[in-house]
């Protein structure tokens, strides 16, 4: 196999080196922003969210009413995020999130997005027949429930508060959280109910 | 379309945060854009615009391809050349004649310690 570099990876390298040339860059200033993607904002952000609106009716209100507040004195900030408005689920209405144009994501509390998120089938197609396409995700939706897609922009972004699935009663808000998905907050996924 | 590939998506939270990249190069070039734009060189709506004519040009460029083929990086890294060389932070000649000279280096030798062949 060659060792030789992609053609991506040869120009992705002279970008960096041309930038730290300039002093516009250093390369500890790219370490520090994928350590902090990789280390200190997950998913596990928005499941928090989630996991306290399931228990605190009076924070769902909130979380509902006003997330952009709600994350920042989380101090979920530092991410992509402007203005976050979070979508409850019912029985009777589901939420999904798209960026149709790009790849617009609520990063603070999401973390990195998804590989399908980018892809241009799943922009076009969850706006076209959000049914067929949730399906073939593995989330099959009664036909009496409404199906609401979100268009995610650079200054807002979308992010869904599932239903909490039956059997979670006795389960505390730590307990809670871990069962709470990525997925199922972008609205492509329903949480399981815990063996 | 059948090629979502979401499966091994669905990791347990804990490990939803994973890094979506897929080669090093990829991490490496969100870490750069993400950072300029920290420090206010460009701002991400400013970007965004790039990113949306890259992804559209490749789009065109591309019509009836498998959406396994989508080289939303490839996107990625044409928007931020674009942006650099219009905000005159690179300009593109610059950039290709780096590109050359990294090119140019003997197979594995992309480290900065001396070699005596």
């Amino acid at each position: 196999m060659s060792d030789q570099p992609s053609p991506q990876s040869l120009r992705t390298e002279a970008i960096e080196t041309l930038l730290i040339e300039k002093k516009l860059l250093t390369s500890a200033d790219v370490d520090t922003v994928l350590t902090t993607f990789s280390e200190q904002v997950g998913p596990m952000n928005g499941a928090k969210l989630v996991a306290r609106a399931w228990v605190d009716e009076g924070f769902k209100a909130r979380l509902l009413e006003d997330a952009t507040t709600i994350i920042a004195e989380y101090g979920f900030e530092g991410g992509q995020v402007d203005k976050l408005i979070v979508k409850a689920c019912s029985e009777s209405v589901h939420h999904v999130v798209v960026c149709t144009l790009c790849s617009c994501y609520p990063w603070a509390v999401l973390g990195l997005p998804p590989r399908w998120y980018k892809d241009p089938g799943y922009r076009s197609r969850i706006v076209r027949e959000p049914r067929k396409v949730l399906t073939e995700m593995g989330l099959t939706l009664p036909e009496t429930t409404d199906i609401k897609v979100w268009d995610s922009s650079a200054e807002i972004r979308y992010m869904v508060l599932p239903l909490r699935p039956a059997g979670t009663e006795a389960l505390d808000e730590t307990a809670l959280a871990e069962l709470i998905t990525r997925d199922a907050m972008i609205g492509v996924a329903a949480i399981e109910t815990p063996s | 379309m059948s090629d979502l590939r979401l499966h091994g998506d669905t990791a347990p939270p804990m490990r939803n945060g994973e890094m979506v990249f897929e080669a090093p190069w990829q991490n490496r070039l969100f870490g750069i854009a993400e950072a300029m734009c920290q420090q206010g060189y460009f701002d991400r709506n400013t970007f965004r615009v790039y990113l949306i004519r890259a992804i559209a040009q490749w789009e065109a460029e591309n019509l009836g391809q498998p959406d396994h083929d989508y080289a939303y990086f490839d996107c990625f890294q044409v928007a931020l050349a674009e942006l650099l060389h219009d905000t005159a932070a690179i300009e593109a000649s610059v950039l290709e004649d780096r590109v050359l000279e990294l090119k140019a280096r003997p197979h594995g030798h992309d480290h900065d310690h001396d070699h005596d062949h």
